[in-house]
């Protein structure tokens, strides 16, 4: 593969060393997978990867196998996650220890560590392998397909899985439009949350006259529950940079931005890494493939403010301003950064653009739902066994995300709501599990496609309290500029404080209602249009809590501190943990005997309710 | 100079490396300090008073000196649903600070981060550079006592 391009390049250096191309491309190639994404590294993977090293060196099979440290398999709560190859065997929650283990029986004496293995806890079987889990089963990788495969620190990796040739098609075969018709055709929609179509994008800005374009990749991912762009940018961060680079050429801007979050040091190391090396190659820089397109990239940091994420607000930041949208139009495609045409796209849009151009219109368009294209990568969180990140085709039920891919609810409790899109999106009951995965039904449904964070609540998780959360928190991150916005929020969100202490008053949803859909209307930018939306869809399918907290003052979900009462059972045997650990000693009791909590001194703090090894203590 | 040589790596008088700048210096220092402001004001051409008004704007920078170490407790929808408001308010209660202060001792400062993107280790704090998942309000006060905070009670 990389001989081909040789010879139709002079001009960049695509050559993959021939055993770079075996190690990635000969399926019989003996390696071992050892995840190195933020989540596995959290969990000790690095002292893993240095072990499993040391165990091979010791065997004298260094140069035999080759241990490789690749991005994120998506399994993160199962991590540290080790695959071994030839035969995918999929371990989980691996310990430095195991090296030896894996070393010694696995790879030389052949047998397979069962005690590693994932027991999926929804069937009760054993997975052997990756591809025969549950929560694989009904993924479909493809954006995310070099993720866990590749060494992401290693450019010769991914020039080994076609990478780069979808640049070199464009820059080299097509004109700027056939690339823009091409993305239009496909039917390929922002990926960042209100799904704009990419190629209308691209053509406005293309059209629009300026001196200089420019295009910028939103890495910005603020969304709290998710992590898609950190997992993919860690995993593969070359398909993003080649993305940006195809925009580059498509809308005819010589100068890239990646806005990514400060909050992701391992995302920012990697992209580093990757400019410099696409850098070297001649990927990026002047006349790229011998054209007469010039194309540079530059990496600038989010600060911890989340309306960065909204496109003109993200422009502000990179000029050295003050993150404060700005009203549109004129859209970012005709006056964006330093008033000049500039387009902005997602991480995970971008990163289809070289697959799309790669394998043309009709292969991305045969993906997904009529009106929503391709797969979405997901972060799959909350109360469900299988937590990680996800990718399925549009159209997918939320059904078969919650129970088939994320094996159902933990602890054997209820399922109560999918949370979709954030702190703009909704909260969606059991009656909508079957609703399809795609813009316009989730939209129908009062939520949001988003950028893909889906958090799930069992019966534990309150409603007003997850309103109440969201709405704390985009009340914090409103930029002050527009008032229904910065007062609106303030005044919903002190209701919603109330409600939660017991003190709401009769008519309090239905002013919450009122000013929510005040705020929606009259919200300059996408942060104050959509942060009512976790009130609005929470009253709107569970209303019934709201009242019981403002006339019964109860929680029936037992979450919303004020409203709540600890009691010790009887599975207690005094081993007097809790009494020692609560801060405002409440508790009180003979060792050896049932304790017993004084409700008044109780400053519901749950310190005991977390700490008893005994689950003797209850809350209701 | 606290900063000449970040400066010298930028290009004077380009406002739009200024948060960069500002990254760099908090980096280097833990803190933006208003000496530090006043010579990125020189550099840039921007009013000190601008440049505090930017870099209040966001969360990410501190104008007063942290602790030793800077505990994060992240506060994301899935550390939500799992608990973290409980983590919170007990180390907040063990520290005797709130979150966006810094102990009397300096050992700790205490900060709430919005999503540090590790969502499948839920809940999650930050000890400095280094992550500590599936926390509960028991795990996260051990946690502290290995850094030297706390005094109540021992457990065991």
């Amino acid at each position: 593969m990389g001989d081909d391009i040789t010879t139709v390049s002079v001009h960049v250096n695509l050559t993959v060393p021939a055993e770079v191309t075996d190690a990635i491309n000969n399926p019989d190639h003996k390696w071992i997978a050892v995840c190195m994404g933020t989540g596995c590294t959290s969990s000790a993977s690095t002292e893993l990867h240095k072990a499993l090293r040391e165990q091979l060196d010791s065997h004298n099979l260094n140069g035999q196998v080759e241990v490789r440290r690749t991005g994120c398999f998506g399994f993160c709560e199962q991590g540290p996650i080790v695959v071994v190859y030839p035969g995918e065997t999929f371990y989980t929650r691996v310990k430095p220890q195991d090296a030896k283990a894996i070393v010694e029986q696995h790879i030389l004496g052949g047998q397979r560590l069962d005690r590693l293995l994932f027991h999926d806890p929804a069937t009760n079987a054993v997975a052997e392998s990756w591809h025969k889990m549950s929560f694989y089963g009904k993924q479909k990788r493809v954006v995310l397909q070099n993720c866990g495969i590749i060494d992401p620190e290693n450019i010769d990796h991914y020039l080994a899985k076609e990478g780069y040739l979808g640049l070199h098609k464009a820059v080299t075969e097509m004109t700027p439009q056939q690339v823009i018709e091409v993305v239009s055709k496909s039917g390929l929609r922002g990926r960042g949350g209100a799904g704009f179509p990419t190629g209308s994008k691209w053509a406005t800005a293309r059209q629009a006259p300026g001196t200089s374009k420019y295009v910028i990749c939103n890495a910005d991912e603020g969304d709290p529950g998710a992590f898609m762009n950190r997992s993919l940018l860690e995993g593969d961060p070359h398909c993003m940079l080649e993305g940006l680079a195809i925009a580059g050429y498509a809308v005819g801007a010589k100068q890239g931005f990646v806005y990514v979050r400060a909050e992701y040091p391992l995302a920012v190391e990697r992209i580093q890494k990757a400019i410099q090396a696409s850098r070297e190659r001649g990927l990026l820089g002047p006349s790229i493939f011998g054209s007469d397109f010039d194309f540079n990239i530059e990496i600038r940091l989010g600060a911890g403010a989340f309306v960065c994420g909204e496109e003109t607000a993200l422009m502000q930041s990179i000029e050295g301003r003050r993150g404060m949208p700005k009203p549109r139009p004129p859209y970012p495609a005709q006056k964006g950064l330093w008033g000049q045409p500039t387009t902005i796209n997602n991480v995970e849009t971008l990163a289809w653009v070289p697959l799309i151009i790669r394998q043309g219109s009709e292969w991305y368009a045969n993906i997904g739902t009529n009106t929503s294209k391709g797969n979405k990568t997901f972060a799959l969180t909350g109360k469900v066994n299988n937590t990680g990140l996800v990718e399925v085709p549009m159209g997918t039920t939320l059904r078969e995300l919650v129970f088939d891919i994320g094996g159902g609810i933990r602890d054997n409790r209820k399922f109560k709501a999918v949370q979709v899109g954030g702190p703009s999106g909704g909260c969606l009951p059991a009656e909508y599990l079957d609703t399809p995965i795609d813009y316009e039904s989730l939209q129908a449904a009062g939520s949001m496609m988003g950028s893909g964070g889906m958090v799930v609540m069992d019966e534990r998780n309150c409603a007003v309290d997850i309103a109440h959360y969201f709405l704390s928190f985009t009340q914090a991150e409103s930029c002050g500029k527009c008032p229904p916005c910065r007062a609106g929020t303030k005044r919903m969100l002190e209701i919603l404080e109330r409600i939660k202490l017991g003190q709401g008053e009769p008519d309090d949803v239905d002013r919450l209602e009122k000013l929510a859909n005040t705020v929606k209307i009259g919200s300059l930018c996408g942060l104050g249009q959509t942060a009512p939306n976790p009130v609005l869809t929470t009253i709107r399918y569970f209303r019934d809590e709201y009242m019981a907290h403002i006339t019964e003052h109860r929680c029936p979900a037992a979450a919303c501190q004020a409203l709540i009462t600890y009691e010790i059972i009887d599975a207690c045997n005094g081993c007097t943990l809790c009494a020692r650990l609560c801060p405002s000693n409440a508790i009180s009791g003979e060792r050896k005997q049932k304790h017993v909590i004084d409700t008044k001194a109780c400053i519901r703090c749950g310190v005991c309710y977390d700490s008893c090894n005994y689950n003797a203590i209850i809350v209701h | 100079m606290i900063s000449t040589e970040i400066l010298a790596k930028y290009p004077r008088g380009d406002r739009g490396f200024l948060i960069p700048i500002l990254q760099e210096v908090q980096e280097l220092h833990g803190y933006v300090s208003p000496d530090a402001v006043d010579e990125i004001s020189a550099f840039i051409g921007v009013s000190p008073g601008e440049i505090f008004g930017v870099a209040s704007f966001y969360a990410a920078f501190r104008f007063t000196k942290p602790g030793k170490h800077i505990v994060k407790v992240c506060r994301g929808t899935a550390c939500h649903v799992r608990g973290s408001s409980r983590i919170l308010e007990m180390v907040e209660r063990e520290l005797k600070v709130k979150a966006g202060e810094t102990t009397s001792d300096g050992l700790f400062s205490l900060e709430r981060i919005a999503c540090f993107g590790c969502c499948a280790l839920a809940p999650v704090v930050l000890v400095d550079k280094e992550v500590h998942g599936r926390m509960s309000s028991t795990r996260a006060r051990r946690l502290l006592t290995q850094y030297g905070g706390t005094h109540g009670p021992e457990e065991g």
